[in-house]
């Protein structure tokens, strides 16, 4: 039972993780706008969802061959998944961040975070639900 | 939680572009102090920004810090006017090598960025307020 509601949840609190990290790495791109030879960066969505998921639907588990090993189930990383964005005109100081795309992301992202609480809530809430019934 | 790192990036910013807005408003101020030729006037002031991690933990997450601040190397402005106290043999008077047009430029994309990064905590303060009202509801 508490096994189906880690997997309902587990998607939800992977997305939301992986949308704050996006969050950070945008907001990083908009604080630079000025930094001479920046790169504006951005995250692989898809990519760190499916593997922060993993191949069964579940957060992705180390291979434990001693019982001193750390068993990794942190929260979902992303350390892989953030590359540069390819420029359309990058400036002669190096930078390649265009405000526009990078404010358009940041909000699209912020919308998509949202999205994804209320998801988060309302499962919670057809939990609350499933449990008052059987009282 | 990840979130607060945003709150970090975004006022680095807004420390850095300030700093810039500063250099700015000196150098419009200082623009007419004029100086004997000979001497050492006022030099235009720009700020070097550069990109730095907020978080050991999150590499990720990159805000912005000034690394220092540069003078103007290019020759000071020599206006003729004998009349001038501070006038040379010649009659020139020197006069910081600040262009208004280039600071006025500077102070504009200087507010925009500074607005553009205030937005970037607004957004985050209700993204946060929200996640928060998860746990309530």
């Amino acid at each position: 039972m508490l096994n189906k509601i880690d997997t309902e949840i587990a998607f939800v609190q992977n997305a939301l993780n992986l949308r704050a990290r996006r969050h950070e790495i945008l907001a990083g791109n908009i604080a630079n706008s000025d930094t001479p030879n920046y790169k504006a960066r951005d995250l692989d969505f898809s990519a760190a969802l499916k593997n922060a998921m993993g191949a069964d639907g579940g957060p992705l588990k180390l291979a434990r061959t001693h019982g001193g090993h750390l068993d990794g189930s942190g929260s979902a990383t992303a350390g892989g998944h953030v590359k540069y964005r390819s420029s359309v005109q990058p400036s002669l100081d190096g930078n390649t961040v265009d405000p526009d795309v990078e404010r358009a992301h940041f909000t699209e992202n912020s919308l998509h975070y949202q999205f994804l609480l209320d998801r988060a809530a309302s499962s919670f809430k057809r939990m609350g639900q499933a449990v008052g019934a059987a009282q | 939680m990840s979130l607060d790192n945003v709150f970090q990036i975004a006022a680095s910013a807004l420390t850095a572009q300030s700093m810039r807005l500063n250099a700015v408003a000196s150098n419009l101020a200082n623009a007419d102090s004029a100086h004997a030729s000979t001497g050492e006037g006022y030099k235009a002031k720009q700020v070097i920004f550069q990109a730095v991690a907020i978080n050991k933990s999150a590499p990720w997450a990159q805000g912005v810090r000034m690394t220092e601040v540069v003078e103007d190397k290019s020759p000071a402005r020599m206006v003729y006017d004998p009349k001038h106290p501070l006038a040379d043999p010649k009659g020139y008077v020197a006069y910081p090598n600040v262009d208004a047009v280039e600071e006025m430029v500077n102070m504009i994309s200087a507010s925009r960025s500074y607005q553009t990064n205030a937005e970037v905590m607004a957004t985050t303060k209700s993204l946060m307020q929200r996640t928060l009202a998860v746990a309530a509801s």
